[in-house]
């Protein structure tokens, strides 16, 4: 049986990426493990905020809602969604965490529909406050499996703003100055954003992978890095907190 | 302001404040007493081609009873605004009783999966559908709760949502930056369940209120249902506690466990054995409407429901996980 999972290496990078004293805007799931992760290891003044009014909870355990009752579980204050979106539209909040069913070349997200909007194939949620905290946040990242029909230049709808068709669309669209995508973390490698054209770019490859995998799992072409960098694996220290500490059910990091 | 740009989904409501205040100065702000039975409130103050929105976030502190009720009752051509709206959105969807929506977050129930049955419903061609994000759904409502036509933000733009949402882009004036404006959004009608209300009307709510407070000063009617009515001598000894006042309030409903099968904080968790049986038993529309008969048409009031599925003694087994009781190994065995 290997180490680790795939699951756990993504959400042991992601927790690396956010420093001691920054703010996040999370979700539920695998944002919300690597906010918890984070918070338990490298990053104890970490701020977390969930969007529909929990500001700083100490989480005792993952929240299944974005909403319920752990989100503001022992936290500064609970109070509603326009407070927590306009402190991120104000510039305090340096980074949020979403996913998408399908992601292009500039970070542009989908979750709003497979197919033709008025006659959709698949009826997706939409964007919830995804495209709020895209628009907002200082750093988007992105954690996400790929394959080939997720990472697709042919996307479907843009519920959420990457850097929209590259260069400095994004500044001219009106959204604000200095935002955008920083990070999309896989299960195989970690990408950024390559600085004039904005095009995903990778910039480090999980241990196992290698860059032609990488290649062939993503439906649009990556730039690749001058020098590609290799993921640290999870760490001892890691594994044993994220396994008995923030998933202890194994509801993210799988059952394996 | 010079409009740059505008979003091409239909605007279901009008954002015109004088329209609203032609309502709100009619309406009786009477300091009497509003106790009904979810059943009443719903046939008085929930018609059909209403646009209606529901408080809450997710599976959360929403107002289950008035979602059976207004399924039960066969309210049909609703206008509904989706506000990450799951569970509630569920109800309301196997009950068809909207045909035009505003979306931010509906069909899913987070972290728990798609709903099949709200997916099949949304994608039938039955349902007309304008997008939005929770943001501009939340600043629709605050546009609404002050009076406005609109208010201002900065998300949206160079998406498709934009595109699809009856938001405009113009030049601010002081900046000459590009600003979103989002119309206000005045609901026909809207339910919130509360922690505590009295029978004016005048509520508590413990924990996150998300767009609740907006929401209640931006309907036309509003339905609270609160798991406990207290005397008004409480709400007035501590008045700072009042998020609601009375003259907001059309009906009050004294529905104890009245958020169930979601999360109400402080009070009881989200029954996910539950919600799993709904997503599960929606795959097989057969099978889905002998467990909504079952559930809903076949039930007289919340408190058969609530029998039906586990009664007291599920409900105090939520009610220690909420509060994070650990009792005997036993005692966790009975339910």
């Amino acid at each position: 049986m290997a180490r680790h999972n795939v699951m756990e290496q993504m959400i042991c990078a992601a927790a690396r990426l956010l420093e001691n004293g920054a703010t996040v805007a999370v979700g539920t799931g695998a944002p919300c493990a690597a906010a918890m992760l984070a918070q338990k290891t490298h990053a104890p003044d970490l701020l977390i905020l969930f969007e529909a009014g929990g500001v700083a909870p100490i989480l005792p355990e993952m929240p299944i809602s974005v909403g319920d009752s752990r989100t503001f579980f022992k936290g500064v204050m609970a109070t509603g969604m326009c407070e927590i979106m306009e402190t991120c539209q104000r510039g305090l909040v340096d980074y949020t965490f979403l996913g998408g069913a399908q992601i292009d070349m500039y970070g542009n997200l989908n979750s709003t529909v497979i197919g033709p909007h008025a006659e959709p194939k698949v009826r997706l949620p939409g964007s919830g406050g995804a495209n709020d905290f895209a628009s907002f946040c200082w750093r988007t990242m992105v954690i996400t499996p790929q394959d080939t029909r997720r990472f697709t230049n042919d996307i479907d709808y843009i519920t959420t703003p990457g850097f929209l068709t590259g260069g400095n669309a994004r500044d001219e669209a009106g959204l604000p100055p200095g935002t955008g995508p920083y990070r999309v973390i896989t299960n195989m490698a970690i990408m950024d954003f390559e600085e004039a054209s904005r095009r995903m770019r990778v910039i480090s490859l999980h241990p196992g992978f290698t860059i032609e995998q990488v290649r062939a799992s993503c439906g649009f072409e990556l730039l690749v890095a001058d020098v590609l960098g290799v993921t640290d694996p999870p760490s001892d220290e890691e594994l044993a907190i994220l396994r008995d500490e923030v998933d202890p059910g194994r509801y993210i990091i799988g059952r394996s | 302001m010079d409009v740059v740009k505008r979003g091409k989904g239909e605007l279901f409501t009008s954002p015109d404040p004088d329209v609203a205040r032609e309502f709100f100065r009619a309406k009786n702000k009477a300091l009497v007493a509003k106790v009904m039975t979810v059943q009443e409130a719903v046939r008085r103050f929930v018609h059909d081609g209403d646009y209606l929105a529901i408080g809450g976030f997710g599976a959360n502190r929403i107002p289950t009873a008035v979602c059976h009720e207004i399924v039960r009752q066969k309210r049909r051509g609703m206008g509904f605004l989706g506000h990450t709206s799951t569970h509630d959105f569920q109800i309301l969807a196997a009950g068809e009783v909207f045909d035009r929506c505003d979306v931010a977050y509906v069909v899913g129930l987070e972290a728990r999966g798609l709903s099949p049955n709200a997916r099949r419903y949304m994608e039938s061609g039955k349902v007309r559908v304008t997008e939005n994000s929770n943001y501009g759904l939340s600043l629709r409502l605050k546009a609404a709760a002050m009076g406005l036509p609109f208010l201002p933000a900065r998300h949206l733009m160079g998406t498709d949502t934009f595109e699809k949402s009856p938001a405009s882009i113009v030049t601010c004036p002081y900046t000459a930056r590009k600003l979103v404006l989002q119309p206000a959004v005045y609901p026909d009608v809207a339910a919130i369940h509360v922690h505590e209300a009295d029978v004016f009307g005048n509520c508590r709510i413990r924990g996150i209120h998300i767009s609740d407070l907006d929401l209640a000063r931006a309907s036309r009617r509003l339905i609270i249902t609160c798991e406990r009515l207290v005397h008004s001598d409480e709400i007035r000894s501590d008045p700072t506690r009042t998020l609601i006042p009375y003259y907001l309030v059309d009906a009050v409903c004294e529905v104890r466990y009245g958020g169930y099968p979601g999360c109400m904080a402080h009070e009881y968790f989200s029954d996910e054995e539950h919600l799993r049986k709904w997503l599960e038993v929606e795959r097989d529309p057969e099978a889905f409407a002998a467990f909504l008969q079952a559930n809903i048409y076949g039930v007289s009031d919340f408190w058969e429901y609530l029998e039906r599925n586990g009664g007291m003694r599920k409900l105090t087994r939520l009610r220690r996980m909420e509060l994070r009781i650990r009792a005997r190994e036993e005692d966790h065995g009975q339910a």
